[in-house]
């Protein structure tokens, strides 16, 4: 017996300030002006995405001391943007990353709720923490957490942002001009929190939103991360977008929801994913060769190979060999406000890897780097990229994609113009948008608000 | 003292159904839309029409309330609200040439995310934005972020020496926040991306710096993830009644929100707010002072009147305000605007009553005698809300050449 057929769920990320954003093409536009966001998503919407994305970074990325200077640097605060890119839009779903650590529950809460509102039910939240002095430097409260409590704060943030969501029911605003009641509950919005990290009370200020809550995301790949996202996440931003990777990752995490009670239709799994269309395979496999190598300069792969080997390489040839020395290992003191170099656990062995690789297959340090690094997930004719991908989501490799191109903002139109209409003919994706919300385009119920005792309470304090 | 002659300048308060606590009843009054984006794009378009220089949003962070320092469960009251700042930037971009000024309270929040989402508003309006930076003294709002204890006031003790000194540390507090907000504007030169192919570098990082700030109530390093707003530096307001909030408005504000009753109050603030601004080492800034008039408008000062007594009537109290209170009609309005302005205000930001009959006044009545009269523009002149209030694009505090 067959299963049926899954429906294809994609979403844009609007380029990011790595080296994946190649910004010296002649077709690259402003990554900080309104208009570049505003085409970007108008072409999701145009190809019926259900959201876009956006990243966050709470300080600039700095390498050697200096602030790092070869990526795209600078963006939008991602509220504010998303505010505005719901006037230009009127279906996409709109999803920010938004950190736990260095913000408050109340005025995370009120921003969502608000967005919620201002947007028609299109807000989702992408949950992200950090722990490190070097961001917190930005900020009233410092590096005040501990690497291993950040996922505990992280879901006591997100359990009382919730209470602060549910604190209204959604049918407290009467407006009855005749009776003169606007509220027809004095105590809406009366929350009471307490717990390790927050020691909170009151009154939340915003009603309840058009989807109750914000959709959920949870991007870490850690043990702790894919539970928190078991546990509490609608959907996960997960970086396994090959098959093998994708299907392991999938068992591992729709495993884990029964455990909390959910069913595997409550948590969506969507893998960041690159994209290279030509009009044949190997005019797309030409371009992307083309690409790598505009994404990896040969400063970049200097700064690449810094990373790892955690040593200053300013002197290094990009076009001979790997650096014959070891790399220093222990805590990263080269590279600063990137998380990326907090997966090179064994720096030692992955660099012997490498030169093996490199003496293999006769590759230069910069060569070298443009086939570890990065690789382009989906390369190829659309008809090519349209079949790969669904086979992917039909064999529960993931249940959609968030794509990323290389290009700002154009970098979405010939996915949008060539390959989702493939994906339509095949009855794999929407034609159109059949609901208003986030939610309804991602098959997520409505949740229904669980008040908490505090708020039956004739004070609304805690007692 | 302003001369007489000198550019007219209008804004327009905007809060829940109007300032008015019955407004939200009147037959026109939307209060079920409140909570979505079409009721504010629908005032701020009002407001555009009449090229008005600006609007502000109100914001707070718990529930309004009728009490100063205190929550209350009144119910025929609007309550609740969304994020100001949130609102402006979903206006912004079906919007032009008016300012766009929420406000932000600065006790409680971070100043580099406020920061960057005025640059964001900046960005999202091509340089319209502004921020009404409001501090928080409550208790209670202190209780919605469990980092500190705030010591209650009340209007009782509100003038002895330790609420005094109290209620000068929060001005200070917000003096050091709007620092670090115009610091981090400046932490990116213009022109600071310079997408050099041959050396590979996409910006210039010579042209970014480190703030490095360090106050008593936090320290703040920089740079900020925005580069610099389209503005460079947008608009901070702020509302004062004198004391501390005068000199937080002489040191740290480009417009200043007063609350005379008569003429001569007014000259006298702005004299104050002078001396202050001058002690400040600003005199070379330009800071406008604006007078604060709630307003109930009408074709006939007896409809004005009786409306006004319809509106207690529903409230069961006569409404009072820190502001003053104008009811007539708007020529009346604009006899007493004049008078105000030639005794050296800069212009005015008014309070609707009630939404949207009294902004529509403004814009349809109040408006269109201004400029009968020769006193405000005929349409906007400039494309930036620093433009509209005559102000230059700022040199970078950092900027060597």
């Amino acid at each position: 017996m067959s299963k049926p057929t899954k429906q294809i769920h994609l979403a844009a990320h609007f380029p990011g300030v790595n080296n994946t954003t190649v910004w010296s093409d002649p077709a690259a536009g402003s990554h900080i002006e309104f208009s570049s966001f505003a085409q970007f998503a108008q072409t999701a919407e145009r190809g019926k995405f259900d959201f876009l994305f956006l990243a966050e970074g709470l300080r600039l990325r700095e390498q050697n001391g200096q602030i790092y200077d070869l990526d795209v640097v600078g963006r939008p605060d991602t509220f504010t943007v998303l505010a505005a890119l719901a006037a230009v839009t009127e279906r996409l779903g709109l999803t920010g990353t938004i950190n736990s650590t260095f913000n408050e529950p109340y005025e995370v809460a009120r921003q969502f709720a608000s967005l919620d509102h201002l947007s028609g039910g299109r807000a989702a939240w992408n949950v992200v923490t950090s722990w490190d002095a070097f961001t917190g430097q930005n900020f009233r409260r410092g590096g005040f957490l501990a690497e291993d409590q950040r996922y505990e704060r992280a879901k006591t943030f997100l359990r009382t942002t919730q209470e602060l969501f549910d604190s209204w029911r959604g049918d407290e605003i009467a407006a009855d001009k005749t009776a003169g009641v606007f509220l027809s509950d004095p105590y809406a919005g009366a929350f009471a929190h307490k717990d390790a990290h927050f020691d909170i009370h009151g009154r939340f200020n915003v009603p309840r939103s058009p989807q109750g809550r914000p959709v959920i995301f949870q991007a870490g790949d850690s043990n702790e991360g894919r539970d928190f996202a078991a546990a509490a996440a609608d959907a996960i931003f997960s970086r396994h977008s090959t098959l093998a990777e994708g299907q392991a990752f999938y068992t591992d995490v729709k495993g884990r929801l029964a455990r909390y009670g959910r069913h595997r239709d409550e948590l969506l799994i969507l893998p960041a994913a690159t994209f290279v269309i030509g009009d044949t395979d190997a005019e797309a496999a030409d371009i992307a060769h083309d690409v790598r190598l505009a994404q990896v300069s040969a400063q970049t792969a200097i700064k690449f190979l810094e990373q790892l080997w955690n040593r200053d390489l300013s002197d290094h040839d990009p076009d001979g060999p790997l650096p014959t020395v070891d790399p220093v290992v222990g805590e990263n003191t080269i590279s600063r406000g990137r998380a990326s170099v907090r997966m090179f656990r064994d720096s030692i062995a992955i660099a012997n890897d490498w030169r093996a690789k490199a003496e293999a297959e006769n590759l230069t340090s910069r060569e070298l780097i443009v086939e570890v690094t990065g690789r382009q997930s989906f390369i190829g004719s659309p008809q090519t990229v349209a079949a790969t991908i669904n086979d992917l989501v039909q064999a529960d490799a993931s249940d959609g994609f968030i794509l990323v191109p290389h290009i700002t903002p154009g970098g979405l139109d010939a996915f949008v113009d060539q390959v989702v209409p493939l994906l339509q003919e095949r009855g794999v994706f929407r034609a159109d948008y059949t609901g208003t919300t986030l939610r309804d385009h991602l098959g997520l119920s409505l949740p229904e608000p669980r008040r908490s005792a505090a708020a039956d309470s004739s004070t609304g304090v805690a007692s | 003292m302003s001369d007489p002659s000198s550019p007219f300048h209008l804004a327009v308060a905007l809060d829940g159904a109007g300032w008015h606590p019955a407004a939200w009843r009147e037959a026109d009054a939307r209060p079920a839309d409140l909570f979505g984006a079409a009721y504010w794009a629908d005032l701020v378009a009002e407001a555009e029409r009449a090229s008005l220089d600006f609007v502000t949003i109100e914001d707070s962070l718990t529930l309004q309330s009728d009490e100063h320092f205190e929550p209350n469960d009144r119910t025929d009251r609007v309550r609740g609200r969304l994020d100001a700042i949130l609102i402006a930037a979903r206006i912004a971009p079906r919007t032009h040439r008016i300012g766009l000024v929420p406000t932000a309270i600065v006790t409680h929040t971070e100043p580099f995310h406020v920061s960057k989402s005025i640059a964001t508003l900046d960005y999202v309006s091509t340089g319209r934005a502004g921020v009404r930076i409001q501090l928080s003294a409550r208790p209670d709002v202190a209780a919605h972020f469990g980092r500190r204890e705030l010591p209650h006031l009340s209007i009782d003790t509100i003038h002895n020496p330790a609420a005094q000194q109290q209620i000068g540390e929060y001005f200070a507090e917000a003096a050091d926040y709007v620092e670090v907000l115009r610091r981090l504007w400046d932490s990116w030169e213009d022109g600071a991306e310079i997408r050099d192919i041959a050396t590979g570098r996409f910006i210039d990082r010579d042209k970014l710096h480190y703030i490095d700030f360090e106050g008593r109530w936090f320290s703040v390093k920089g740079p900020s993830i925005t580069p610099r707003p389209p503005q460079g530096q947008p608009i901070v307001a702020a509302l004062g009644h004198g004391g501390a909030s005068y000199e937080l408005i002489a040191g740290s504000a480009d417009v200043g929100f007063v609350t005379p009753h008569d003429a001569a109050q007014a000259a006298d603030i702005v004299g104050e707010i002078g001396a202050l601004q001058w002690a400040a080492g600003r005199s070379r800034d330009t800071v406008h002072i604006f007078g604060d008039v709630v307003v109930f408008l009408d074709h006939t000062p007896q409809a004005a009147q009786s409306r006004r007594r319809r509106l207690d009537g529903l409230a069961g109290a006569e409404y009072r305000s820190d502001a003053d209170i104008f009811v007539g009609t708007p020529a009346q309005l604009a006899d007493v605007l004049q008078e105000w302005h030639a005794a050296g205000l800069s212009g005015f930001r008014l309070r609707p009553a009630a939404l949207p009959h009294d902004l529509v006044q403004i814009t349809e009545g109040l408006v269109p005698e201004l400029r009968r009269r020769g006193l405000f523009r005929t349409a906007y002149e400039a494309d930036t809300l620093r433009g509209s209030l005559g102000l230059a694009h700022p040199t970078n505090r950092y900027a060597t050449a």
